[in-house]
C-alpha cells in the first residue's frame, strides 16, 4: 500500500514486500507457506524463530551472541595496578541494536507514548483549543498542544471524579429535572443544521412529567469562556479568513442561518474540524484525500438527504417545537431579520439586538448672520462722571450708539456695574479699572505736577548717575533728607507700588511689614520724608540706614516682579515651613576687584579667597589626613540660613563678605539673629573666619603692616573720644574686617548709641584727616559741591568725576594711611582727591613695597630650587647674583607698567571696576 | 672632603623624537604616564583606553565600557587598578590585568573631564563639566560620591591630588586648592578659564594655565604670582601643561603644534619643540626621566633627551 507510488518510494520506509498490483481478471495470489517466510536481519542473515507460540527469536548463538560458547564475560582487569573503570551497566549494554530501534523493544527514538496520546478528549475544552487554533496567526500551530499532553491528569480533576464527576459533566450540584443530555457518540456525525446539543431550553416543559423526582442530573457543562485578550486592531469579533471555512468549505454555511444561534455556529465549526480527528491545517479537496484519510465524505460536497435528520429528536432548535423547518413566521418573530444583516460570529455573551438602533437625528447648525464676525472687541467700561463724559461719548459713537441715551440702555447693553446702580448697590471696589480712580482730585493734579519735575530730576539724575552708582554700591547710611532723594521711587513706579501694597516682602517681621506699608503710604502721598517717619525712632541709625534702603528697594523691585508674576503663580496651598534658605556663608568676593588685580597681575591677597571647608570624615579617613574639624557635622562650606524674602539674598551686593560682620545683621529683624550674633561676634576674636573676610582689607592690612609703623597722629584714645563726641547723626558704617579691635571699642560706641546716635567711625575719620590734611580741604568741599545730593555715605566715592586719573594702588595707600585709626573702613576702592597730593611719596613707597615683595618672592622661590640644586649652589653663586638684579629689574619695569596701565583707565571704567552695578 | 662637589648638570630636554605610536582608537584625548613611568594609557575617542609601554611601543591591554569618548584616565599607585571617566558622565574603575570594569560611578550630570586617584587610590576624584568634583569611594559599594565639591560655578576642567590637598581648576577662572588637613578651601582668582593646573613636583607652587594663553606659576600658599609663561598659543582647547621631572622647566601645549618649554625662574622660553601640524592635545612628563609624550590627533609620541641615556 505504500509502495503504490515510484516518487514516494523515497520518502516512504517500506516493511515488507509490497503487492504486486493484480492483473484484471486475476485471483489473488496464494499465500506464502509459512515455510518460505523468512525473516532477516539488517545483515541479510536469517533469523531464527523458535518457541511454539511466542515467536521470539532465540537468543543464543545463532542470533545474538557471536560464539560458540555463548556470551563471553568482560575481560577481567585487575583493581591493583590500574584501576577498572567501573561503569555501571545498563540494561541496554546487553541489548541487541534491533532493540534499539524504532522499532525494537526500547526504542531510543522519540516516540509519543501512551502516557501521552491522550485518548479520550474532552470535547469541550477540544473546541475552544480548535478555535483559538482557528484564530491563531498559524493555523493549526495549537496542534502542537495536542502532542503533549499531561501524563497524569491534574489535581483537579482527581479530586473532582471522587467527587463524583465524570468528564464531559458540569461542575456543580446536581439538578433535578434539568436532563443533562449525554453528549452525542463522536460516531455520529452531524450536518448540515447543528443540533443545539443537550439541554435545550425548549424542551423542559415536555420533559417534566416523565422524569421521576429522585432523579437528579448533573449540571450542564459549560464551555469556558475565553479569556485571550483582544491584542489586535480589528473590530470586535472580527475574524479574518478562517481556514476551516475556506478549506473545508462549511458545507451548512449556507444552513448556519437556520442554525439554533451562536452556539450552533460554534457547534458546526466544532463538529467540521473535529470529527474523527481530522487534520487542520492545509488539506482537503484541494490536495486530494491522504491516504491516511478515512473519510473522504466531503470530496464532492455534495448534500445528500443522508445528511439530513430523518427522525424527530427531542431537542430542536429553538424551542423544540420545530426543526428548522419551522414555519417561517415562527422564525421570524423569533430572529427578525437576523441572517440578513449579520453573517458573522457573535461573540459569547452578546446577542444581536433585537430593534436596531435609532439613527440619530442631525440638527444643522444655525444660520449666522451675514454680518456676524467671529472677534469680539471688548468696549471699556467709562463710568459716566463729568470728567469722562466726553470720553463716554466718544465711545459710544464709536460703537454705534450715537444716538442712545444713557437713560434708554437696553437691558443688554447694561455692564454689571450699571445694572448694580439701578439696583441701587453700593459699587465694589474691586472693579475699579484704574489706581488713578483711587487718588483724589488734589493727588492727581499733584500727580500731574510731580511728573513735570521728575522729568526734570530725571535729566538730572543723569548728569549725576556717575555718582550716584558709586554712592548706591556702598551699603551706607544717608542723610534723612538726601538719601531719600536719591533712592526715591520715579513717579512711574507709584502706582504699581500700591498695586503691589497687597504683597509683603516682610510678611516675616510684622511690624516691618507695617512700617514699610506705612512707607508705601508716604510714598503715595509723596512726603519727602516719607522713610524717615515710618522708620521706628528706637531703631539704631545703622539699622534705619538699613530698613530705609530696603525699603526704597523692595518697593522699586517687588513692584515690577510682582506684577508680572502674580498674574502667573497662585499662592501655595501650604506654607513653607521653612521661611528660610541656606546661602552659603561666605561668598566669594566680587569679582570686579579681582579682576583689576589680575590685570595688575597682583596675584595673591588680592585674588585670593579663603573659606572654612569641612572635609567629609570618611575622605579625611580614605585620604590619611585627621579631621581638621572634629566636632563638626557639616560637610562643605558653612551654610547659613537667610531670610528667604530678604532682598538682600537676591542682590547682588558689593561686598556680601562684609554683610555678616555687621553689629545687626540686617537681614532679619534684629531679635531674630540673637544668637547669630552672638555667634559672630564670638568669632571675631578667631583669625581664621578673619581671613575670609575680605581679601582687600586683609591687603591692606599687610600693606600697612609692610610700610612700617603707623602715624601716630591721633591714638586709638583719641579716636575714642572723638567717637564720643563726634555725633552727627549719620548712619554707623559697617566696620572692616582686617584687625578688629577690642570689644571694648565696640562697646564704647554702641553702648553710647541709646540714643540712636552712635558715630560713624568713617565720619570722624574723616574728621581727623581733615584736622590734619587741611589744605585738602578745600578741594574736598569743592567736590562736595559736585555731588551735593549724594548722601554722605558715598564720600569716597563722590570725587570720581573730579578726578577721573587716581591711580588704583595709590588710592590705596591712602586708605592705608586712613586705616589707621581706630576701626578699620571696609575696603573702599574708589580714588579719593585727597590722595592727589600724596601720590608722588606714596608712589614711591609702594614701589620700594613692591620691590621688597618681589624680592621676598625670588627668595622664596629660589629657596624652593635649593631643594633640588643644594648640590649647584656653589657654581651657581656667581649666576645668581645677575639673575637677581635682573629680575629686579624687570620687577622694577613691571610695576612701572602697571602704573600706566592704571592710569590709562577712564574714570567711567574705573567707577565699574570699582562698583559693582547695583539697581 | 676633598673632592669638588660634581658639577650639575643642566637639566636636558626630551627633544628627540623616540617613538610615534598610532594608537588606532580615533583622536587620543589624553595621554598619561603610570606612577613609575613604564606605561602609559592613552584616551581614545573611539570609547577605549589603552595601556602601552610607549618606549617599545606595545599595545598591552585595550579598556572597552564607556559608553562615549574617554576624556582623562589615571593609574594607581600599585598599578593594580585604573580609572577614567568620560563623555559618558561615568567614571570607571578598571582592573588592569583582566581588563574588566571593577565599577562604574555614574552621578555626573555632565561629562567627565578630568579623573584622578588618591595617593592610595582609594578615592577617585573626577571632576566634570557640571561644575562639581565627586569624590568616588573605591572601597565600600555605594554609589554615592562620598562628599560633592560643588564651589566651582563652572566645569571644572583639571583636578590634581596631593596627599592632603585637591587641587582643581575651573571654567569659571578660578583655582580652588582644598586642604583637607587645614579644612580649608582657598580660590585664586585668576580671571580667564582654566585649562589645567599642577603641583610642582616639590608641592610648593601650582602651575595653572588658562584660556588666555598663559601659564601662571603660583605661590601655593599664599596665591602668589611667582611666575608668567606665554607664547603659546591656548584659546580654545583644554591642554595640558606640566613641570618637567625636576622642576626646572615649565612645559605646555599649544594650539600650533607645538610644546612649549621655559625656564621656571627665568621665564624665558627655552624651547618650542614641534610636533606636528595641529593642536597638542595632550602631553604627560616621565616622573623621574626626561622623557615627555604628547599626544596629537590619533597618534602619541615619545620624547627623549637628546643623547639618550639609561634604557627606559
Amino acid at each position: 500500500m505504500a509502495a503504490l507510488d515510484s516518487d514516494s518510494d523515497e520518502d516512504l520506509v517500506s516493511y515488507g514486500k509490497g503487492l504486486e498490483p493484480l492483473e484484471e481478471g486475476e485471483r489473488p495470489k496464494k499465500p506464502i507457506p509459512l515455510q518460505d517466510q523468512t525473516v532477516r536481519d539488517e545483515k541479510g542473515r536469517y533469523k531464527r524463530f523458535h518457541g511454539a507460540f511466542s515467536g521470539g527469536f532465540s537468543a543464543g548463538y545463532f542470533n545474538t551472541v557471536g560464539s560458540k560458547e555463548g556470551w563471553t564475560p568482560s575481560t577481567f582487569v585487575s583493581s591493583r595496578q590500574n584501576r577498572a573503570d567501573k561503569s555501571v551497566l545498563g540494561p541496554e549494554d546487553f541489548m541487541d541494536e534491533e532493540d534499539l530501534s524504532e522499532f525494537g523493544i526500547a526504542p531510543k527514538a522519540i516516540v509519543t507514548t501512551d502516557d501521552f496520546a491522550s485518548k479520550t478528549k474532552d470535547r469541550l475544552q477540544e473546541k475552544a483549543r480548535q478555535l483559538a487554533a482557528a484564530a491563531a496567526p498559524i493555523p493549526g500551530a495549537m496542534l502542537l498542544d495536542d502532542l503533549i499532553t499531561p501524563a497524569k491528569l491534574s489535581v483537579g480533576f482527581e479530586l473532582l471524579r471522587k467527587m463524583g464527576w465524570k468528564e464531559g459533566q458540569g461542575v456543580g450540584p446536581r439538578v433535578k429535572r434539568r436532563p443533562r443530555r449525554q453528549k452525542p457518540d463522536p460516531g455520529v456525525k452531524i450536518y448540515g443544521c447543528a443540533l443545539p446539543p443537550r439541554g435545550s431550553e425548549g424542551s423542559e416543559d415536555e420533559d417534566d412529567d416523565y422524569l421521576p423526582d429522585n432523579v437528579t442530573f448533573a449540571p450542564k457543562d459549560v464551555t469556558p469562556v475565553d479569556f485571550t485578550p483582544k491584542d489586535n486592531v480589528h473590530g470586535l469579533a472580527y475574524k479574518g479568513l478562517d481556514p476551516h471555512q475556506a478549506l473545508f468549505g462549511t458545507p451548512g454555511e449556507h444552513l448556519n442561518f437556520l442554525g439554533g444561534g451562536s452556539e450552533g455556529a460554534s457547534n458546526l465549526l466544532g463538529n467540521v474540524g473535529l470529527s474523527k480527528g481530522r487534520k487542520l491545517g492545509i488539506s482537503g479537496q484541494a490536495f486530494g484525500v491522504g491516504a491516511l484519510e478515512e473519510e473522504d465524505d466531503d470530496i464532492y460536497a455534495t448534500e445528500t438527504l443522508s445528511k439530513y435528520d430523518t427522525v424527530l429528536k427531542d431537542e430542536e432548535p429553538g424551542d423544540g417545537l420545530y426543526g428548522w423547518t419551522a414555519p417561517r413566521q415562527y422564525r421570524n418573530q423569533k430572529e427578525p431579520e437576523r441572517d440578513l444583516r449579520y453573517i458573522g460570529k457573535i461573540l459569547d455573551g452578546f446577542s444581536l439586538a433585537s430593534k436596531p438602533l435609532s439613527s440619530k437625528k442631525l440638527y444643522p447648525p444655525p444660520q449666522l448672520p451675514r454680518d456676524y464676525r467671529p472677534v469680539h472687541y471688548f468696549r471699556p467700561v467709562v463710568p459716566a462722571t463729568s470728567e469722562n463724559s466726553h470720553l463716554l461719548q466718544v465711545l459710544s459713537e464709536s460703537s454705534g450708539k450715537a444716538g442712545q441715551d444713557p437713560g434708554t440702555y437696553s437691558r443688554h447693553q447694561l455692564n454689571a456695574s450699571k445694572r448694580g446702580q439701578l439696583l441701587g448697590e453700593t459699587p465694589i471696589q474691586g472693579s475699579a479699572t484704574s489706581v488713578l480712580e483711587f487718588l483724589s482730585q488734589k493727588d492727581r493734579e499733584r500727580i500731574k505736577e510731580m511728573k513735570q519735575v521728575s522729568d526734570l530730576k530725571a535729566a538730572q539724575a543723569k548728569a549725576r548717575s556717575l555718582a550716584q552708582n558709586a554712592a548706591s554700591s556702598r551699603l551706607q547710611s544717608s542723610t534723612p533728607d538726601l538719601g531719600h532723594c536719591s533712592q526715591h521711587p520715579t513717579l512711574g513706579s507709584w502706582s504699581a507700588a500700591t498695586r503691589a501694597s497687597n504683597f509683603k516682602p516682610f510678611a516675616k517681621d510684622p511690624e516691618k511689614q507695617r512700617r514699610y506699608e506705612e512707607f508705601l503710604a508716604h510714598m503715595k502721598e509723596g512726603q519727602k520724608d516719607a522713610l524717615e517717619r515710618c522708620l521706628d525712632p528706637s531703631m539704631t541709625e545703622w539699622e534705619r540706614g538699613r530698613e530705609r534702603e530696603e525699603f526704597a528697594r523692595a518697593a522699586q523691585l517687588y513692584v515690577s516682579s510682582h506684577v508680572t508674576l502674580s498674574s502667573r503663580f497662585t499662592h501655595a496651598k501650604e506654607e513653607d515651613d521653612s521661611d528660610q534658605v541656606e546661602v552659603p556663608r561666605d561668598q566669594e568676593n566680587d569679582i570686579n576687584d579681582k579682576q583689576s588685580a589680575v590685570k595688575m597681575k597682583m596675584f595673591g591677597k588680592l585674588t585670593r579667597d579663603t573659606f572654612e571647608w569641612h572635609p567629609d570624615k570618611l575622605l579625611c579617613k580614605r585620604f590619611n589626613v585627621p579631621d581638621p574639624y572634629p566636632g563638626s557635622t557639616l560637610v562643605g562650606l558653612p551654610r547659613v540660613k537667610r531670610d528667604k524674602y530678604s532682598v538682600f539674598n537676591f542682590l547682588t551686593l558689593p561686598e556680601p563678605t562684609s554683610l555678616p560682620t555687621k553689629p545687626v545683621s540686617s537681614e532679619k529683624g534684629q531679635q531674630q539673629h540673637g544668637s547669630d550674633k552672638s555667634r559672630k561676634l564670638s568669632r571675631w576674636d578667631t583669625s581664621k573666619l578673619e581671613r575670609k573676610e575680605d581679601s582687600i582689607s586683609e591687603f591692606l592690612s599687610l600693606a600697612r603692616s609692610k610700610v612700617g609703623p603707623p602715624k601716630q597722629e591721633s591714638s586709638p584714645l583719641v579716636n575714642k573720644e572723638e567717637e564720643r563726641t563726634v555725633d552727627k547723626g549719620a548712619a554707623s558704617q559697617p566696620e572692616g574686617e582686617g584687625s578688629r579691635p577690642s570689644m571694648d571699642l565696640f562697646k564704647a560706641i554702641f553702648a553710647s548709641s541709646s540714643d540712636g546716635k552712635s558715630s560713624s567711625s568713617e565720619e570722624e575719620q574723616d574728621d581727623s584727616e581733615n584736622d590734619q590734611e587741611g589744605t585738602e580741604e578745600a578741594n574736598f568741599q569743592s567736590s562736595q559741591e559736585v555731588a551735593m545730593v549724594e548722601s554722605a555715605v558715598t564720600h569716597t566715592a563722590e570725587p570720581v568725576p573730579c578726578e577721573p586719573a587716581a591711580p588704583f594702588p595709590i588710592q590705596k595707600i591712602q586708605i592705608d594711611e586712613r586705616e589707621e585709626f581706630g576701626p578699620r573702613l571696609p575696603p573702599v576702592f574708589c580714588p579719593n582727591t585727597r590722595q592727589k597730593l600724596e601720590t608722588p611719596q606714596r608712589e614711591k613707597h609702594k614701589k620700594n613695597k613692591e620691590k621688597h615683595k618681589m624680592k621676598k618672592e625670588h627668595r622664596r622661590k629660589r629657596e624652593k630650587k635649593k631643594k633640588h640644586k643644594k648640590h649647584k649652589h656653589k657654581s651657581k653663586q656667581k649666576n645668581k647674583k645677575p639673575e637677581k638684579s635682573s629680575s629686579e629689574s624687570s620687577d622694577s619695569s613691571d610695576s612701572r607698567s602697571d602704573e600706566e596701565e592704571t592710569a590709562d583707565l577712564s574714570p567711567r571704567e574705573l567707577l565699574r571696576r570699582c562698583t559693582p552695578v547695583v539697581q | 672632603m676633598a673632592f669638588p662637589e660634581p658639577r650639575p648638570q643642566a637639566p636636558e630636554l626630551p627633544q628627540k623624537l623616540l617613538k610615534t605610536l598610532d594608537c588606532g582608537q580615533g583622536a587620543v584625548r589624553a595621554v598619561r604616564f603610570n606612577v613609575d613611568g613604564n606605561y602609559c594609557l592613552t584616551c581614545g575617542s573611539d570609547k577605549t583606553l589603552k595601556l602601552w609601554n610607549p618606549l617599545r611601543g606595545t599595545l598591552l591591554r585595550t579598556y572597552s565600557g564607556h559608553g562615549y569618548e574617554v576624556l582623562d584616565a589615571a593609574s594607581s599607585i600599585d598599578n593594580s587598578s585604573l580609572c577614567s571617566g568620560g563623555g559618558d558622565k561615568t567614571v570607571v574603575l578598571w582592573d588592569v590585568a583582566s581588563g574588566q570594569v571593577v565599577r562604574k560611578f555614574r552621578g555626573h550630570a555632565g561629562k567627565v573631564n578630568t579623573v584622578q586617584f588618591n595617593e592610595e587610590a582609594t578615592v577617585i576624584l573626577s571632576g566634570s563639566i557640571d561644575s562639581s568634583i565627586r569624590c568616588w569611594d573605591c572601597r565600600s559599594r555605594k554609589p554615592e560620591p562620598v562628599q560633592k565639591l560643588e564651589e566651582a560655578r563652572d566645569g571644572i576642567s583639571s583636578v590634581k591630588v596631593s596627599d592632603h590637598e585637591i587641587l582643581a581648576g575651573s571654567v569659571d577662572g578660578r583655582v580652588r586648592r582644598y586642604d583637607l588637613r587645614m579644612g580649608q578651601l582657598f580660590s585664586d582668582y585668576i580671571g580667564s578659564p582654566i585649562t589645567c593646573t599642577c603641583f610642582s613636583r616639590d608641592g610648593q607652587c601650582t602651575l595653572v594655565s588658562s584660556l588666555d594663553s598663559t601659564l601662571r606659576l603660583l605661590d601655593k600658599d599664599t596665591g602668589e604670582l611667582l611666575g608668567e609663561y606665554t607664547g603659546h598659543k591656548n584659546q580654545q582647547y583644554k591642554l595640558d601643561c606640566c613641570l618637567n621631572e625636576r622642576d626646572t622647566h615649565v612645559i605646555s601645549c599649544s594650539e600650533n603644534g607645538k610644546v612649549f618649554f621655559w625656564d621656571l625662574v627665568e621665564g624665558a622660553l627655552v624651547l618650542a619643540l614641534p610636533v606636528g601640524s595641529s593642536v597638542v592635545q595632550s602631553l604627560a612628563y616621565h616622573p623621574t626621566e626626561p622623557c615627555l609624550l604628547t599626544a596629537m590627533g590619533g597618534s602619541i609620541q615619545c620624547w627623549r633627551e637628546e643623547k639618550e641615556g639609561g634604557a627606559g
